[in-house]
């Protein structure tokens, strides 16, 4: 048990897969102005990445492996990844369209997201198990969550902020991205700390 | 055509759509892999070879690909070619590929790529798309290298791992780290900003990339043309 909430808990605050390994960025710039929609592109992203995991990890270990195929890992993933993404929203369609409503618009976008293809291969390059790489999936999508959100926070303020003529824009965004950066550094260790 | 647009589509994406610095695409990469001048060099390279290759062979099948599962067949293309890059790492350059992980295998979900084989190999006779991926390529190298070599100057006082500075200074480890990563690219963005006056007009768009919204539209065609369905919402972008 201690070692899935120490692979989440890292995962989630100390090596945050925006702030401190920069995968999806895109999401993460584009998508932060507004709270809300932070906040759905979020669910959606943390939905499909342990989704994909639940397909990929067998994928790898029963199929690539033992046919020794596993060099065609990017070819498979990535279609796999995109497939998944649009049986889900055929689904969420048909069946939750409440839901449907709420992260449709967001599913396709998630399908070139870097991060979601990243911590797929990042399950299988650590050797994690089939449990280890779901927690560290979960935990990737909140990780991603509370990055957004406390962004899209910053972005607010940001609106009503003075800021020099040459910085509007994508520069400031950039730096406030920065400070936020510095701000996680300050965790690491903390999960040693707990469960060292 | 005159060799004067030969020129034109070449320098198009070094400098007047250089993809990161103007454009704002392919970030990922771009942050992560810039921590020092070496490292930076060997992921542009890559994602030059892949680009180019990935452009001829999308050119070269743009009449036999099927409009409607044009990306699918896209993506299927550059996750070859990002496979070959990847064997040629793991076989030439060991250390690099080490140092690069994971971000080689993310080369597919690079938005350069695919939206380079959306915008202009799909279009564009073979020749004019192996020029647009050179130039492409050599822009995002560029780009790569100095912020590469910035950091690893300010961040490890080295010069493609040569020490320079000679204790003249302590240098500012958190530069090599990711906060420094966003900070130098936020003054880059700056510094071009202030070159072009604003003119060319940049906000970051909430799809990031192009082709993402056209895969979902594209998976979504066939999805309903499969299960028999005859409403078409795809294709609406």
């Amino acid at each position: 048990m201690a070692q899935y909430l120490s692979i989440m808990l890292t995962v989630m605050i100390v090596s945050n897969y925006v702030l401190a390994q920069f995968l999806g960025i895109c999401p993460f710039l584009g998508v932060s102005k507004k709270l809300d929609s932070a906040v759905g592109m979020s669910i959606a992203v943390t939905f499909v990445m342990v989704l994909a995991t639940l397909v990929t990890w067998p994928i790898q270990r029963l199929i690539l492996d033992p046919l020794k195929i596993s060099y065609l890992q990017t070819v498979v993933f990535i279609l796999v990844i995109a497939a998944l993404v649009q049986l889900v929203e055929l689904i969420l369609k048909k069946y939750m369209p409440a839901l449907y409503q709420q992260l449709g618009i967001y599913l396709p976008l998630i399908t070139t997201n870097c991060a979601v293809l990243g911590v797929t291969v990042n399950n299988i390059e650590n050797n994690y198990t089939f449990g280890e790489s779901l927690c560290n999936s979960f935990g990737a999508g909140v990780g991603f969550l509370i990055a957004m959100v406390i962004f899209a926070g910053v972005r607010g303020k940001m609106e009503n902020a003075d800021i020099p003529e040459g910085l509007k824009g994508i520069p400031i965004t950039l730096m406030a991205a920065a400070i936020l950066s510095v701000s996680f550094m300050g965790f690491s260790g903390v999960v040693e700390g707990i469960f060292g | 055509m005159s060799s004067n647009s030969k020129l034109s589509i070449l320098t198009n994406g070094i400098i007047r759509e250089n993809p990161t610095l103007v454009l704002v695409i392919g970030t990922c990469p771009f942050l992560a892999t810039s921590t020092s001048a070496i490292n930076g060099l060997g992921m542009g390279l890559s994602t030059m070879v892949v680009l180019i290759c990935s452009n001829i062979v999308i050119s070269m099948l743009k009449n036999i690909i099927p409009d409607r599962v044009r990306i699918p067949c896209y993506i299927t293309i550059i996750a070859g070619f990002v496979t070959v890059v990847q064997f040629l790492l793991q076989a030439y350059a060991p250390a690099l590929n080490k140092s690069l992980g994971i971000y080689i295998p993310l080369i597919v979900v690079n938005c350069i790529i695919l939206g380079r084989a959306e915008m202009f190999a799909s279009k564009n006779s073979v020749g004019d798309s192996a020029l647009d991926g050179i130039g492409m390529g050599l822009g995002f190298t560029l780009a790569l290298f100095c912020m590469g070599v910035i950091r690893e100057f300010f961040g490890a006082g080295t010069f493609l791992g040569m020490t320079v500075t000679a204790n003249l200074y302590s240098p500012m480890t958190i530069l090599t780290m990711a906060p420094g990563g966003f900070f130098i690219f936020g003054i880059l963005t700056a510094i071009v900003n202030k070159i072009t006056k604003g003119r060319v007009n940049r906000e970051f768009s909430g799809e990031g990339c192009p082709g993402e919204i056209e895969i979902g539209s594209t998976m979504s065609a066939i999805a309903e043309a499969a299960s028999g369905s005859t409403v078409t919402e795809g294709g609406a972008k």
